[in-house]
């Protein structure tokens, strides 16, 4: 009789595990990933999950049994039992020893994740309200990292991509096959690193660094976002990682690599207002706007405006050293490391001359070159 | 007031009216004055419960407004730096103004009555624990009608973004939670004060009813929490005001620190919404199998051992923050050992069903339907547990799956489940059986449809605390957000069955269901203003 | 248990003003810090307003008292609140000692360099850590010049503070032993090595921003000095108003060898305050 049972509830627990399992392939379900440890993570999370399940079916098995069959309208007469202490025992050490089953391979698999030596190459993750920036150590590369997604999209004007709000202007490249050594620093408040596909979820603290590591098995684009909550554009800060062949990565690492040097050079000449002006639109558009909005009016009391800011417009040097130096104990950042000198020039020229503000100042990429030597 | 006083003391207590003792019952207040003035522990429980309602419902609306942004991708309706005021406010109103009074106003009117005591230990400062808070909600409330809106960090309130990148309304929601901590710090040392001095003679620790257990639990781990919780946001206070340095690594201090003191705060603080639901779920359970609480020595056991390991727990919460391997082995460990006494727990709750004789009000409904979806969120937290796992988990939708799961059916399904039971006590009036029936039955589907496919949208992919997302979530955002709106309207009917109930309905006898076997069903229904002004008489049961 | 007279107030007013005076002065204090001067006023009076309060709510209580309204069973009801509030203000305490340990363990050691998150000095090339914290981190937080001897002023707080529990445990075994003349002197003089203690403090204070650049500013080493010794020195200003107001009630001839719960709490309190200080003084001065 009592066997009978539990063959009925085995084969009716089989029998919802199929269409279970099946939903959980399909985007339902955390991705396997494309890493060693990713796979492992994903084995422990259907490991634990599977446990759930079980242990469910005989608690909610036993529970709704007893609701149907001690009903009192079918006549149930209660019984006194109060205790009864094997049977107490027995269900303290068994969920222990389930506990110790599943900590076994957990442990594993977290000393994996931290395991960062004999990496190949590292990149520091910079995170900044509201987007990444990407530094190939020791290569002279680096750029930061947009959403793509036009603000069209997002207003509802306009038909969503494909990758609304997980595409950007220039993604992170990484080899297929090598072991890369993250190290994630932020240049505000907390942000968090994370692509599902690759396993990685890591914050990146101000002040801090945290490291954490991946080697990607297949190549692909790999999509995720921002996970810590970091301010208004929290959810517009996503992460797309290229991996690609080795090959195509160091080709592509080289182009780079020669592309920043050209773009360090012409500090030395005079730029034209309107070259400056072109420039600096771009820079705001994709830095600035987000705090500053579009119209330069801010969003005060925290994101002071720039149209009609007249003690900036008044304190040329004020404005140069808020944008190179950021303003400590507030929301502006420096922004000497994140731009070079003729972004920086074209931006302050832009912002002094846009939305009404009639400087009429030029502010050159050597002058402020200079500056930051200082 | 002398008519609570036996015949004996009320003599020898002749006092002139000023001194605020002596036959003056007639002259008690009348109307708002009573209600702001009383020290009556079911008074001051009532003003709890109304206020916990109340907030239940501000805080309820901005959950709806998070829901109507998110029912379909793009932006809609609020501009981001609203929603995540929206986010914010309504996990503090939740925690601290709905779910947390609700416990206390429960207790207020409850614990005195299951230990036979004649009101809390230190009434006066009853009332004042609670004046505190609508001080300070509407304190917190004004923060919206300030420059820049109100706090806008997720009610974790994590450092830097809570400090320099914060508007200037944080400094008010710093104060108002101050206050709220000291209602809260009061209420429980008045609590503690009750259970272990106001006892009826005979009632030892051990034959105590499971709610009053779980209280004294509770209390003890407010007054161990609550003074962190004060320290930091102070500190917090400090860094914005005074230029410290606490949480910023230019100064020596680390962001980090923020989170290690909050969350030592913060996860005992979750068990302090849970403990005393499950001490309403211990009770109503055998009353309505008709059959006494399985394993009550083991409930209670469990109850400490919970409270316990929740202060070695905390920095489950940070697993991706950067913690070194040690401490990530550590927290994994102790977090999974929670497990433990929880699932005993619940296996004493089904046991307890099993043959008894079984019934089905709306009280045993709402805790049947605890023992279900707590579980389920159980189930969940138990995977959050598994560290390497969590650093996928963290910061997504499957939390708030689980958090809710743990918190809607859970704490709040208890704390409707604790009103359904009393009410008949309170009013005199059982409520009315249909309405709560229908109460029940959309609730249960509408948190179901909210919260489940949360768990599939944050394994998916999707964070927390987002105004907008891509297109792969947009099915399961669809239909929590529907769920929500049922689940919002459904607690309309709630309001409604109370109301109904005050008013009117069917006489409750002094024993309002037949499996009532504590001491509160040993008065009159609806409970007189004053009872047990002599210690009743009390048998223990065999335990 | 006692037999069933457990005394239950009538309804009070006091409660619902505090806590309107306490929101008063939480809205002057806000006011001030966010939006400047014009919350001064109102904080002043918010604080007066629960000085205020607290006084005639005592004086209630304190009147029922003396009229013999209380039974041993509310005696303990008393002593369980104050045990359990003074385990409260030791957590409060914990946190900030939390803190300074959290700083100096693992925070600082980290930015250096040193230890399982040593990989931060790559942001901080040239920072060493040392305690006491004289340069932090970042180049615009200036630190401290030097810092303070525990051996001079410290000590001496520490000498007067120990003292002071002495003089207090003395007064109360006279009281206890009926000795009310000697009582009070000896309260009196608790109260006075209170109010010393307090003037030092303050003069420390002045010493610490004018020549030694200790400020709340000054990095995390001022950070937690100022936060530590100053809620602490918060704490002494209550326990010293709490003194004073107990022997108010002593020289009025309040109190009985065996019913004098208010003057022990007071005590207690005082003691609880006396043992954070040992703490502060070897952790945040000595070590």
């Amino acid at each position: 009789m009592r066997i009978r049972k539990r063959l009925v509830w085995t084969a009716s627990g089989a029998a919802l595990a199929v269409p279970v399992s099946g939903a959980l392939a399909s985007g339902w379900n955390m991705p396997v990933g494309v890493t060693d440890l990713s796979r492992d993570i994903h084995g422990l999370h259907m490991a634990i999950f599977w446990i759930c399940v079980v242990i469910g079916i005989v608690v909610f098995g036993a529970f709704f049994y007893s609701l149907f069959r001690y009903r009192r309208s079918r006549g149930a007469r209660p019984s006194h039992f109060r205790e009864h202490t094997t049977v107490e025992v027995i269900w303290t050490i068994v969920p222990l020893l389930i506990l110790v089953a599943i900590a076994i391979p957990a442990t594993a698999t977290l000393k994996a994740m931290y395991d960062t030596s004999e990496a190949d190459m590292e990149v520091l993750i910079t995170g900044q309200q509201w987007r990444w920036r990407y530094e190939y150590r020791g290569e002279d590369v680096a750029f930061l990292s947009n959403l793509a997604t036009p603000r069209e999209q997002i207003a509802g004007q306009g038909k969503k991509g494909e990758h609304y709000l997980r595409e950007v202007d220039e993604p992170l490249v990484l080899p297929v096959g090598r072991k890369v050594r993250l190290l994630l620093t932020s240049d505000d408040v907390i942000h968090s690193w994370w692509v599902p596909e690759l396993g990685v979820k890591q914050d990146a603290m101000p002040g801090f660094v945290n490291e954490n590591w991946v080697r990607i098995n297949e190549p692909g684009t790999y999509r995720g976002q921002c996970a810590e909550l970091c301010g208004r554009d929290h959810g517009f800060m996503p992460v797309v990682v290229e991996a690609v062949a080795p090959e195509r990565f160091d080709g592509w690492l080289a182009e780079r690599r020669a592309a920043a040097a050209e773009a360090a050079m012409g500090l030395d000449r005079d730029w034209a207002m309107d070259e400056l002006m072109e420039r600096g639109e771009q820079v705001y558009g994709t830095i600035c706007v987000s705090c500053h909005q579009p119209d330069g009016r801010g969003n005060p009391p925290v994101f002071p405006a720039l149209a009609g800011n007249q003690t900036l417009m008044d304190d040329r040097a004020r404005h140069i050293e808020t944008v190179i130096n950021g303003v400590a104990g507030s929301a502006m950042p420096a922004f000497r490391n994140t731009l070079n000198p003729v972004e920086i020039a074209a931006v302050i020229t832009y912002e002094r001359n846009a939305w009404g503000n009639e400087t009429g100042d030029r502010v050159q990429p050597s002058a402020i070159a200079e500056r930051i030597a200082e | 007031m002398a008519s609570h006083l036996p015949p004996k003391s009320s003599t020898q207590h002749s006092q002139p009216a000023s001194a605020g003792v002596a036959s003056q019952a007639h002259e008690a207040p009348k109307g708002l004055k009573r209600w702001l003035l009383t020290t009556n522990h079911k008074e001051i429980g009532t003003l709890y419960l109304v206020l916990s309602l109340t907030m239940f419902f501000v805080g309820g609306l901005f959950a709806m407004v998070i829901r109507a942004e998110l029912f379909q991708p793009g932006l809609q309706l609020v501009e981001p730096e609203f929603f995540n005021q929206m986010t914010t406010m309504h996990g503090l109103i939740m925690i601290f103004g709905a779910v947390m009074p609700a416990f206390v106003g429960l207790a207020n009117w409850m614990v005195p009555l299951q230990i036979g005591a004649p009101d809390m230990a230190l009434p006066r400062l009853n009332n004042f624990s609670f004046w505190l808070l609508p001080v300070a909600f509407t304190l917190l409330l004004s923060t919206f009608f300030m420059p820049g809106g109100a706090p806008n960090f997720g009610w974790t309130s994590y450092a830097p973004l809570s400090t320099t990148y914060s508007p200037p309304s944080t400094t008010f929601f710093i104060l108002s939670l101050h206050m709220a901590g000291i209602s809260s710090i009061l209420g429980a040392i008045n609590i503690i004060a009750t259970i272990l001095n106001l006892r009826t003679p005979g009632m030892r620790l051990m034959d105590m009813p499971l709610f009053v257990w779980t209280w004294l639990i509770t209390a003890f781990l407010l007054i161990a929490v609550m003074p962190v919780l004060a320290g930091v946001i102070t500190m917090m206070l400090l860094d914005i005001n005074f230029g410290t340095s606490f949480f910023s690594a230019a100064g020596g201090g680390d962001p980090v620190l923020f989170q290690h003191l909050f969350w030592f705060f913060g996860h005992p603080e979750v068990y302090i919404m849970i403990l005393p639901a499950f001490g309403i779920v211990s009770v109503i359970i055998p009353t309505f199998a008709r059959k006494p609480l399985f394993g009550y020595a083991s409930m209670v056991y469990a109850t400490a051992s919970i409270a316990i390991l929740s202060f070695l727990v905390w920095s489950h919460h940070m697993f991706t923050v950067g913690l070194p391997l040690v401490a990530e082995l550590f927290f994994m460990y102790s977090t999974m050992l929670i497990a433990v006494p929880t699932g005993v727990k619940v296996f004493n709750w089904v046991t307890t069903l099993f043959r008894g004789s079984i019934t089905f009000e709306p009280p045993m409904l709402f805790a049947l339907a605890f023992v279900v979806l707590f579980t389920i969120g159980g189930f969940s937290g138990l995977m959050l547990a598994i560290s390497p796992a969590d650093f996928q988990y963290h910061d997504t939708y499957f939390v708030v799956a689980h958090f809710h799961y743990v918190l809607v059916p859970g704490a709040v399904f208890a704390i409707m489940a604790g009103v359904y039971y009393w009410l008949p006590k309170w009013t005199g009036h059982y409520p009315n059986l249909r309405l709560s029936q229908w109460h029940f039955w959309l609730s249960v589907i509408g948190v179901n449809l909210t919260f489940f496919p949360m768990h599939f949208a944050g394994l998916a992919g999707m964070p927390r605390r987002i105004p907008d997302y891509a297109l792969q979530f947009a099915d399961f955002n669809m239909v929590t957000s529907l769920g929500a709106f049922l689940f919002g309207l459904s607690q309309l009917l709630f309001v409604l069955v109370v109301v109904l109930c005050v008013r009117g309905g069917e006489k409750a006898p002094a024993k309002a269901w037949e499996g009532g076997e504590d001491l509160e069903w040993t008065v009159p229904s609806p409970a007189p203003l004053h009872t047990f002004e002599t210690p009743p008489d009390f048998q223990p049961r065999r335990h | 248990m006692s037999g069933g007279s457990y005394y239950v107030p009538a309804s009070s007013k006091w409660p619902v003003l505090a806590s309107l005076a306490l929101g008063t002065m939480m809205v002057g204090t806000g006011t001030l810090l966010v939006f400047g001067m014009g919350g001064l006023p109102v904080m002043v009076i918010g604080l007066l307003a629960v000085l205020g309060v607290m006084t005639l709510w005592f004086r209630d209580v304190i009147h029922e008292s003396r009229s013999g309204l209380y039974d041993a069973q509310m005696d303990r009801s008393f002593r369980w609140g104050m045990g359990w509030f003074i385990f409260s203000e030791v957590m409060f305490f914990a946190a900030f000692f939390g803190t300074l340990f959290y700083v100096r363990t693992f925070a600082l050691p980290w930015l250096d360099g040193e230890g399982a998150k040593g990989v931060a000095a790559l942001l901080w090339p040239d920072f060493t850590a040392s305690w006491p914290l004289l340069e932090p981190p970042g180049e615009a937080v200036k630190g401290p010049h030097e810092t303070f001897s525990p051996w001079q002023l410290p000590l001496v707080n520490t000498l007067i503070l120990v003292s002071s529990s002495i003089t207090l445990t003395v007064a109360h075994e006279a009281l206890k032993e009926g000795y009310r003349d000697t009582a009070r002197h000896w309260l009196g003089g608790t109260v006075l090595l209170g109010l010393c203690f307090i003037t030092i403090q303050g003069f420390e204070y002045h010493e610490a921003y004018t020549h030694y650049g200790i400020t709340l500013q000054a990095g995390i080493y001022g950070a937690t000095f100022f936060l530590m010794t100053g809620f602490h020195g918060l704490h002494v200003i209550i326990g010293t108003l709490i003194l004073i107001a107990i022997l108010g009630r002593v020289l009025r001839g309040h109190f009985t060898r065996d019913d004098h719960f208010a003057f022990e709490a007071a005590a207690w309190y005082w003691h609880f305050v006396d043992v954070v200080w040992i703490g502060l003084f070897t952790f945040v001065y000595v070590f």
